[in-house]
């Protein structure tokens, strides 16, 4: 069974969803960036996203963007990312890690070279925000061949029609990003988000992972009671930003992964209370 | 390489060029690509939409714009007879309406409400801008801080127009990243909006959209060319940032293979200074933007900064169908330093009386590098994509001239 699976079984036992936390690589150095990925797991977080650098993160807002710009200006790359990913395996056997970022820097290392290396630095997933259900047959068959789940990315404009497409080729989980719009700005209501899981779960028995916007431990719980898990992105690395070079910069935004978390458990403590009520 | 039967049918049906194009966009973009691509190929197989379009590039745009034989150039140059495609006489002073027209036309087809575009020197956004006015629409202009300060006339031409400029800040503050923030805000208004990019680059179908509205020019020379010669050029020189006014002018003449077909990239300060915009001289295959394609990047995949003197051109990609095109052979490209291309916009201006674009320039000045050494019975087409007078400000400065005194800002 792959580390995702894994995960969402031992978390499915336990009766909560997963909170997924995303930062970026090198972001805002290296020795810092490994550090708040080295202490995710003991801070809450069950699966980890980990972001490559890029120079043009096109569906991302300020605060991504900025990150990929100190991530870049610290000498952060494909290759780093994945060095950075091999450490934290030697330390942590079992957290999923998740690569989450756009095509290029893979295209130009060649997709079954980065799989192979990839797969070997202990990544579990990859998440390519422009690669598509249309394009991902060049790299599909590699991360496969790998042991590498491809997440694919549903959105409030994945309609009936367009689902199967995309959640066909999907294996470990899908992500629904709750907005149209880019990361870090506004927010789904709990009533929307709920419709769009249920229609995602017509269409797959994967878990559903929900993102973009969720930024405080009381959205988190709310979006806790109608997801497999909670992703948290921009929130966290504004944490890493404001506190970058300070004696902080490395527990503030792991203190923050861990009010998130006690978030999630709250709510889905509570939730089956209310269940059990009724 | 061996030569295909021919060159005009791409891209196949999921917007390949070969190994280029394609649709390397967002999840939440997927589905409104695809309408735009089924309420395209419902629009050009529309009489009464083709009709429209035509109606307007007539009777607003002014076409068929001159295709005017450069005689005192074709005498300094000393060689092949040069003729000028005049783009620059169309409204609003560039190929870039062409383009405009078309789009806006399909973006009224869709009940779309909101247009958005980017821009490099500002004639798209200008273009842009002058189609939402005349239909009426919403218009917001990404364009980046940088171009903002070289381009103020035509900034404030959209303001002029009714359009919003949103100055972009981020990278070199450019047209790629402005391209990077229009697709931001079509990504959180995709119900509203219509995205009216403005080169043959993006997702499938824009590349081969772009260049359909754009073919009129060289469906155009290719009359005039045959009434006033009696046959076809013997070559074509377009300069080529994204690769619109290109492929408008080369489309009608790729499976005529007398026709020796020349695109010039921007050198910048030279393809070794590391300060250039020619993706195919100096790049590689990459996906930025929506598409595979040329572009500058490092051994990581990190998209790279380009650098022109005319900002229309800064760009480090180019449109995948000419990707593909120099990938076959069919068409040569080569490349025109900042230095060259003032030196032929200076030409131009002395000997014919017409300004051109910085952009144009870079054709003028190759036309200028081989016109000496080709017989004075070979025709030569080069395309004058845009007037000059956007640029007066930038060459001033290039040139140390203070005549513009407190205008050169």
């Amino acid at each position: 069974m792959s580390r995702i699976a894994a995960r969402f079984a031992k978390l499915a036992a336990e009766g909560r969803p997963a909170l997924v936390t995303y930062v970026m690589a090198c972001d805002p150095d290296r020795a810092t960036s490994q550090a708040i990925l080295d202490g995710l797991p003991a801070a809450g977080a069950d699966i980890v996203e980990f972001g490559i650098p890029f120079t043009d993160p096109m569906a991302d807002g300020a605060a991504i963007q900025s990150a990929a710009g100190r991530a870049l200006a610290a000498g952060g790359s494909l290759r780093l990312t994945l060095e950075m990913v091999a450490r934290f395996r030697e330390r942590d056997a079992d957290t999923p890690v998740v690569l989450m970022g756009y095509y290029n820097p893979v295209y130009a290392w060649g997709p079954e070279s980065f799989c192979r290396a990839a797969a070997a630095a202990g990544v579990d997933g990859l998440i390519l925000v422009d690669l598509p259900p249309e394009e991902v047959d060049e790299l599909l068959p590699h991360a496969r061949a790998n042991g590498i789940d491809f997440i694919f990315l549903t959105t409030p404009t994945s309609d009936d029609a367009r689902l199967p497409t995309v959640v066909g080729n999907a294996s470990g989980f899908v992500y629904y990003v709750s907005i149209t719009g880019i990361t870090g700005t506004r927010s789904a209501s709990r009533q929307a988000i709920e419709e769009a899981v249920a229609r995602i779960r017509r269409h797959t028995s994967l878990p559903v992972c929900v993102g973009f916007g969720i930024k405080t431990p009381e959205q988190a719980a709310e979006v806790a009671r109608v997801a497999d898990g909670v992703v948290v992105g921009s929130a966290i690395v504004q944490a890493v930003a404001d506190n970058a070079g300070t004696a902080a910069s490395v527990s503030a935004p792991l203190d923050l992964v861990r009010a998130l978390a006690a978030g999630i458990r709250a709510a889905r403590a509570s939730g089956r209370t209310a269940a059990a009520a009724v | 390489m061996h030569s295909l039967n021919t060159y005009r049918t791409g891209p196949d049906e999921r917007g390949h060029f070969g190994l280029f194009g394609g649709r390397y966009v967002a999840e939440t973009l997927m589905p409104l690509i695809l309408e735009v691509e089924k309420a395209y190929n419902a629009a050009k197989a529309d009489p009464h939409f083709l009709d429209e379009f035509h109606y307007w590039l007539t009777n607003y745009v002014g076409r068929p714009n001159p295709l005017y034989h450069a005689r005192r150039l074709t005498e300094a140059w000393g060689g092949a007879k040069v003729y000028l495609k005049r783009e620059d006489l169309n409204h609003t002073g560039a190929h870039k309406i062409n383009n405009c027209i078309g789009q806006i036309l399909l973006a009224r087809r869709m009940g779309k409400k909101r247009i958005i575009a980017e821009t490099g020197a500002g004639q798209h956004g200008v273009a842009t801008a002058t189609v939402c006015a005349l239909f009426g629409l919403d218009c917001v202009v990404y364009m980046g801080a940088t171009d903002i300060a070289r381009q103020a006339p035509n900034v404030y031409r959209m303001k002029l127009l009714g359009a919003e400029v949103r100055p972009v800040t981020s990278g070199r503050a450019t047209l790629k990243d402005a391209m990077n923030d229009a697709l931001r805000d079509w990504v959180a208004n995709v119900d509203s909006t219509y995205y009216l990019i403005g080169t043959v680059a993006g997702p499938h179908p824009y590349p081969a959209m772009v260049r359909d509205f754009q073919s009129v020019i060289g469906k155009e020379v290719r009359k005039q060319i045959i009434a006033a010669e009696g046959r076809l050029p013997d070559s074509l020189v377009a300069a080529i940032g994204g690769g619109s006014n290109a492929m408008g002018l080369f489309h009608p003449f790729l499976d005529d293979r007398s026709v020796r077909i020349i695109g010039v990239e921007a050198a910048g300060h030279g393809l070794d200074s590391g300060e250039h915009a020619a993706s195919l001289a100096g790049g590689r295959p990459g996906v930025l933007h929506g598409n595979r394609t040329y572009l500058l990047q490092d051994a990581d995949g990190q998209i790279q900064e380009a650098h022109s003197i005319s900002a229309g051109l800064d760009y480090p990609g180019i449109g995948p169908e000419h990707s593909w095109l120099r990938d076959t052979g069919r068409v040569e490209y080569v490349s025109i330093t900042d230095d060259e291309a003032l030196a032929a916009f200076q030409q131009c201006t002395r000997l014919e009386g017409i300004i051109p674009a910085l952009e144009s320039s870079h054709a003028l000045a190759h036309a200028a590098k081989i016109a000496g050494t080709l017989p004075k019975d070979h025709l030569m087409v080069v395309n004058l994509s845009g007037r000059g007078d956007k640029d007066v400000n930038t060459v001033a400065r290039a040139l140390g001239d203070d005549t513009m005194g407190g205008l050169v800002g």
